[in-house]
């Protein structure tokens, strides 16, 4: 539930999700829910050319098994409210 | 703690069923991307937290080097664990720049001629393997 509730501190950011088949796509984080499943709007794919059929989207919908990475913004992390936020899961609430 | 942003673990109890953010997307024209590469256009009917999906009129994009085609398939339902991603369809922006609509027969011969493009040079990738052996 951490990741959940931290991607949800992140919506309306820019971020970058690659995903296992290597297909890189940036946008502004619009949803996120328990399986991590994303949402992006206004996406731009990384290697446009290497996959021409994404030209005609502009908003997605990622299943949350297919990603490899996600790319924050920099600066996003804060890294002393993570530690608290990991100590009060680990304790159960 | 100094920070604006505050990390907040939800009570179970509050929580909506996972699962539901293709809601908003049911009766669009999406772009399925499925694992093995394929690209499947059609209005989304149904779907479930798997993105089990059902698709209507749909069809199967084929893009080959400049060339596409659109090859009919009907009434589809998807199993959920293929789909990679689903793209909602910017009608502004379609068809797709720089893509030029071909036949069905002539998407299939681009097709078969690629994948003996593929063929060959695994072979020859295959044959010269013995250089990196030394």
């Amino acid at each position: 539930m951490l990741f959940y509730s931290y991607f949800k501190t992140l919506v309306g950011k820019e971020v970058t999700v690659e995903l296992k088949n290597d297909l890189a796509i940036t946008g502004t984080l619009h949803s996120v829910d328990q399986y991590l499943n994303i949402k992006l709007n206004s996406i731009r794919v990384v290697n446009e050319q290497k996959y021409p059929h994404m030209l005609s989207v502009r908003n997605c919908f990622v299943r949350g098994s297919v990603v490899r990475y996600v790319q924050l913004p920099p600066g996003s992390v804060d890294v002393e409210l993570l530690h608290d936020a990991t100590r009060r899961e680990a304790r159960g609430g | 703690m100094g920070s604006l942003q505050q990390i907040v673990l939800p009570a179970l109890d509050q929580l909506s069923p996972p699962g539901l953010a293709l809601v908003e997307e049911l009766d669009k024209v999406l772009l399925v991307q499925l694992r093995d590469g394929r690209k499947i256009i059609g209005t989304l009917c149904s779907f479930d937290q798997f993105a089990n999906l059902v698709l209507s009129d749909a069809k199967e994009r084929i893009i080959i080097g400049e060339q596409y085609a659109e090859v009919p398939l009907g009434l589809h339902i998807v199993r959920g664990e293929n789909v990679v991603l689903l793209g909602e369809l910017d009608a502004a922006r379609e068809p797709p720049a720089g893509l030029l609509l071909v036949s069905e027969a002539a998407i299939k011969q681009a097709q078969r001629a690629e994948h003996e493009a593929d063929k060959i040079k695994g072979t020859l990738r295959a044959r010269f393997d013995f250089l990196d052996d030394t």
